[in-house]
C-alpha cells in the first residue's frame, strides 16, 4: 500500500477518522502495526480536521470509548449485554463484532458468579476452543504444563494423530504441540481422545492464559537457582481458564541466562540466588519491547500473590485485545509498581478477586465437549442429497 | 423467480439454530449456513465469504449481518452482499419458517 494511494482516498472519499481509512484502504487494518505511519498521513492531508487525541468510540455502535463502557458497567451494575447496549443507548440493536465480544470479556470479568457467558457474542475460536486455520479447518493444542510431558502422554497424541489422520503436528513456541488440519465434525472425539489421557484444553485459541515457559532450573542445570519448571507448572494451574483483555503468555527462567526468555513476555520470572526477580509488559510479536522490572520477592508463594495481582489489575483494566505491555504503558509502569509491589492490601485485593473468579472459570472447555454441551456446534443442521433437491 | 420451480426441503427446526447463530446444511459438494436473528428472521447464504472463502457459519452474526471469522469482512444475510467499503457477493438460498420447521429451497441461487 503506497503512501499516494492512502492520501489520494482519505480525500477522494472524505475520509476523517482512523476506521475509515483503514476500512476502504486496507492500510493498518490487519495487524495495526502501521497505524502511526497512517495517523501521520491523515495529519498531513487533513490537518486540524483530524485529531488523534479525541477518545476512540468502541466501534460504530457507542460514541463511548472503552474505559467509559468499562466504568458504566461497574457504576450501573449492568450485567447483560441487553442491558449495557439499553442503559448506555447503544446505536445498534445487537452490536457488532467489535463491541459484543468486548462487552462479554467485561461482563465476564467483572461479574464472574453473576454473569452468564453469551457464547455468540464469542470469536469462533473462543466459542469452539480450537484454533480456525484460513481452510476452515482447526488446530488442537492441549495444555502441557510448563512445557513439560511425557511417554504416556507422547503415546496418546500420536495415537490421535494416526487415528484422525491430522496432516500436521507442530511444536509450538509456547512449548507444547499443535495438531492441524482437524475437521469440526472431529473435534469432540479428539478431545475425548485426549482427554483419556489427562489432556485439558491448551486456550490457545483464547484471551487468556495461554503458556508458561519454563527452562529445566535448578533440578538438571548446573547454573540453576531455583526450581524454574516446579514454579512454572504451579503458575500455570493456579491460573489456567481465566479470561483476559487479550491473550497472556508467561515463562519462568532458572537463572539471569534466561533460556526460558521470561524478559520478552507480558509477565515473566527470573530465578536468582536471592529469591524471584518478578518482570512485567515485554513483548515480542508485532512490537518487540524487553520487560519492566516489577520487583524481587523471596519465596514462590510471594510470586504467585504478586504476578495473580498484577494479571488481575490487567483484567480489571485493559481495554479488550490491548495487550499488557500496551495498558501497562498507557497507565504508567510506576503505578502498577505502586498498587502491586508497595501497596501489599490493594494486592491482596486483586489476589482475592482472581481466585473468586477462578471459582467459576476452571472449568476444561474440552471435557465439557465431550460431555455433549454445544452439540449443534459440531454436525450439520442436515444433509440434503442433490436428488431431494430436485 | 424464473421458470424453474423450486423445490423446498424441510431441514429441521427453528430452535435446531441458536438465536444470533447459524447451523450448516451439506447439500452435495456445497455447505449453506442457515442463520438465524435475534429477532427470529431466517436466512441461508452458502458457507463461503466472497472474500476469502472464510465459513461465514462461524461468524458473529449482528442484526442482518454476519461478520466472517478470518478477516472481519461484513456480510448481509439477505442480501450477501459485502457492506461497507468491501465489494462482493455470495448465493443466498430462499429459506422459510412454516409452523416450527425451517425450509430451504435448492435448486437455482437467487
Ligand atoms: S536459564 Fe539458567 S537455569 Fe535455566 S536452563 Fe538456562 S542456564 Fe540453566
Amino acid at each position: 500500500m503506497c503512501k499516494g494511494k492512502i492520501t489520494e482516498t482519505i480525500t477522494a472519499k472524505g475520509l476523517t477518522t482512523l476506521d475509515d481509512v483503514r476500512a476502504h484502504t486496507k492500510a493498518s487494518a490487519s495487524c495495526g502495526s502501521c497505524t502511526g505511519l497512517v495517523e501521520q498521513l491523515m495529519t498531513l492531508t487533513l490537518g486540524d480536521r483530524y485529531n488523534p487525541a479525541a477518545v476512540a468510540s468502541m466501534c460504530g455502535c457507542t460514541d463511548l470509548g472503552h474505559d467509559d463502557v468499562r466504568r458504566l458497567i461497574k457504576a450501573k451494575e449492568l450485567k447483560t449485554i441487553p442491558a449495557v447496549m439499553q442503559e448506555l443507548e447503544w446505536k445498534t440493536s445487537c452490536g457488532c463484532a467489535k463491541c459484543r465480544p468486548a462487552l462479554n470479556y467485561y461482563l465476564v470479568c467483572d461479574w464472574p458468579d453473576e454473569y452468564a457467558d453469551d457464547y455468540q457474542s464469542r470469536f469462533i475460536n473462543e466459542r469452539v476452543h480450537a484454533n480456525i486455520q484460513k481452510d476452515g479447518t482447526y488446530s488442537v493444542v492441549p495444555r502441557m504444563w510448563g512445557g513439560q510431558t511425557s511417554a504416556k502422554e507422547l503415546r496418546a497424541i500420536a495415537d490421535v494423530v494416526d487415528r484422525f489422520e491430522i496432516p500436521t503436528v507442530k511444536v509450538t513456541g509456547g512449548q507444547r504441540i499443535d495438531m492441524l488440519g482437524i475437521r469440526k465434525e472431529d473435534l469432540p472425539a479428539v478431545w475425548a481422545e485426549l482427554g483419556k489421557a489427562g489432556f485439558v484444553s491448551g486456550h490457545a485459541y483464547a484471551k487468556g492464559l495461554r503458556t508458561v515457559k519454563t527452562c529445566v532450573g535448578s533440578d538438571w542445570c548446573r547454573f540453576g537457582t531455583q526450581d524454574s519448571t516446579g514454579l512454572g507448572v504451579r503458575i500455570e494451574k493456579f491460573m489456567w481458564g481465566s479470561w483476559t483483555p487479550a491473550k497472556v503468555k508467561m515463562a519462568v527462567s532458572g537463572c539471569p541466562r534466561n533460556c526460558a526468555e521470561a524478559t520478552c513476555k507480558d509477565v515473566g520470572v527470573i530465578c536468582v540466588e536471592s529469591g524471584y526477580e518478578i518482570h512485567f509488559a515485554g513483548a515480542a510479536g508485532l512490537d518487540i519491547k524487553g520487560t519492566e522490572v516489577l520487583g524481587l520477592v523471596a519465596t514462590e508463594e510471594e510470586v504467585l500473590e504478586h504476578i495473580v495481582a498484577l494479571v488481575q489489575m490487567y483484567r480489571e483494566q485493559g481495554r479488550y485485545l490491548e495487550r499488557i505491555y500496551k495498558w501497562a504503558k498507557r497507565i504508567g509502569y510506576d503505578e502498577v509498581r505502586r498498587q502491586i509491589l508497595e501497596d501489599a492490601d490493594r494486592r491482596k485485593a486483586y489476589y482475592g478477586r482472581f481466585v473468586h473468579s477462578q471459582k467459576f472459570a476452571q472449568v476444561d472447555p474440552w471435557s465439557e465437549r465431550v460431555s455433549g454441551a454445544d452439540k449443534h456446534e459440531f454436525r450439520p443442521m442436515a444433509t440434503i442429497s442433490l436428488e431431494a433437491a430436485q | 423467480m424464473n421458470a424453474i420451480t423450486q423445490s423446498w426441503v424441510e431441514i429441521g427446526v427453528l430452535d435446531d439454530i441458536p438465536r444470533r447463530g447459524a447451523r450448516c446444511v451439506r447439500y452435495g459438494e456445497m455447505t449453506i449456513a442457515v442463520f438465524r436473528t435475534a429477532d427470529d428472521r431466517v436466512f441461508a447464504l452458502e458457507d463461503r465469504c466472497p472474500h476469502q472463502n472464510g465459513p461465514l457459519s462461524q461468524g458473529i452474526v449482528h442484526d442482518g449481518c454476519v461478520t466472517c471469522p478470518l478477516h472481519n469482512w461484513v456480510i448481509s444475510l439477505e442480501s450477501g452482499e459485502a457492506q461497507g467499503a468491501d465489494e462482493g457477493a455470495t448465493a443466498a438460498f430462499p429459506v422459510k419458517v412454516e409452523g416450527n420447521s425451517v425450509l430451504l429451497a435448492l435448486g437455482e441461487g437467487r
